[in-house]
């Protein structure tokens, strides 16, 4: 295995485009240095993003923000402006494993990772986030619903990196919101996982996405759902509506953790919590 | 597979080594540099036994590259201790029995001593929260716990005693 740690993106790209073996790309590498140890992984090539400043840090644009694709959880998480604009991004991002994962974890990898229960995904979805995929000769903008394709499978091509997440400024009377279940309080993986993410305008919600993780091959949008609160003060018939459509669009697994029925009804559970959580922090 | 040199500052030192790429900091920290605190319960990222800072953040040395390190500053549990005066948290994992074994006790150090770097005066739950990612088969946790309020008690008498000294 060669590693190689380059100072800009392009550098990176060009790395993963010259590769003819298999290419890595490490950010945090909690999910890639725990498959390397356990050979689910035998990369001839890993390319550290981490040395690249644009991808350190989190920058308020003009139209929102753009957090790096080697920022770890812990920094979003100390990011106050951030933190007011979309609460329920961080709080995802925040509940990806231990205090010593969250000083590595990245939200890009969290999604490229393309894990079903991944945390982050659902939360970033709800905020009509983007990603900025960098390829040798052309760099697209791709809605981070559009990124992950099926268990462990992405839409990138081999010699594509996401080098950010654009989040946009949420308008007045915005919030957003993340609940994931879980059997343990911590250090567990979302058996069910729901974002919400809405806007008020006296008191009505304007507009609304909701989006749900671990019931699908990957998470998912849910226009229905967010249809039935839209025009609506959350009362609970809206509240019943939008379970309703989120139990509808579950195609979940049965295991050890969860049986089918069980996820498709925590689902909707888990998005009128969310839905209420997110109606208040908009001040609703 | 050929070696990489690597420059980096490990509990203040300046040290260099070589290792294979895909070699992870805590086999280079155990086997390079004969800094065997850090131990390997799982070595993907579940226990923490292997925790360490790197530039003051938490992390599983197990999930970071020894090649990472270049220009890094690492600090591990051999650290903690100055000279032969050991650090509030270590005397007190002594004093209120908060080890049996052992394996698990360099990690929940240094992770104990993050948080108590970030909050000198955690909540009992905010100290359950911060060392979740540390997994002891023997004590219970209580100890632990209990070992940390006491070290986070004697570190903000210590720092007041400081602060007036300074006026």
């Amino acid at each position: 295995m060669r590693y190689e740690s380059p100072a800009t993106t392009k550098e990176a790209v060009a790395l993963l485009a010259a590769e003819k073996g298999s290419a890595h790309v490490l950010a945090g590498g909690t999910d890639l240095l725990a498959k390397l140890r356990l050979d689910m992984v035998e990369p001839d090539l890993m390319v550290d993003i981490k040395r690249i400043p644009a991808m350190k840090e989190i920058k308020k644009t003009a139209t929102g923000f753009k957090i790096g694709a080697a920022v770890s959880g812990a920094e979003l998480g100390e990011n106050k402006a951030l933190v007011k604009a979309w609460p329920g991004v961080v709080e995802a991002t925040n509940l990806i494993g231990s205090d010593q994962i969250q000083g590595r974890c990245t939200m890009v990898g969290n999604l490229c990772n393309a894990s079903p229960a991944a945390d982050s995904v659902p939360a970033m979805i709800a905020a009509g986030a983007k990603a900025v995929v960098v390829g040798k000769n052309k760099r697209r903008t791709v809605p981070v619903e559009k990124i992950v394709t099926g268990p462990g499978q992405t839409s990138l091509a081999s010699d594509e990196l996401i080098e950010a997440i654009t989040l946009p400024q949420p308008a007045a009377k915005s919030a957003d919101a993340y609940l994931r279940f879980t059997p343990r309080t911590e250090m567990d993986i979302a058996i069910v996982s729901a974002a919400v993410s809405l806007t008020l305008s006296r008191g009505v919600v304007k507009s609304a996405r909701v989006s749900l993780g671990a019931v699908a091959p990957t998470a998912v949008l849910v226009p229905a759902a967010a249809k039935a609160i839209i025009g609506t003060k959350l009362d609970d018939e809206a509240l019943e509506a939008m379970a309703a459509a989120c139990s509808a669009a579950c195609n979940p697994i049965d295991d050890k953790r969860g049986t089918v029925e069980y996820r498709t009804r925590v689902a909707g559970v888990l998005a009128k919590r969310a839905a209420k959580i997110a109606f208040e922090r908009a001040g609703g | 597979m050929s070696s990489v040199l690597v420059s980096t500052t490990v509990n203040g030192d300046p040290v260099q080594f070589a290792c294979p790429p895909d070699e992870t900091l805590l086999n280079s920290l155990r086997d390079r540099l004969g800094l065997t605190g850090a131990k390997e319960g799982c070595g993907t990222g579940d226990c923490g036994s292997c925790s360490v800072t790197v530039d003051g953040r938490l992390v599983c040395s197990c999930l970071v590259l020894g090649v990472e390190a270049e220009g890094r500053e690492i600090s591990t549990v051999e650290g903690l201790a100055d000279g032969s005066a050991l650090h509030p948290l270590q005397q007190q994992f002594i004093d209120k029995a908060a080890l049996q074994c052992g394996i698990c006790t360099p990690g929940f150090l240094v992770a104990a001593k993050a948080l108590l770097d970030r909050n000198p005066d955690p909540t009992e739950t905010e100290i359950r929260y911060a060392l979740a990612g540390n997994l002891c088969r023997c004590t219970g946790y209580d100890k632990i716990v209990r070992a940390v309020q006491a070290a986070a008690k004697d570190m903000r008498k210590a720092a007041k005693k400081n602060a007036k000294k300074k006026k």
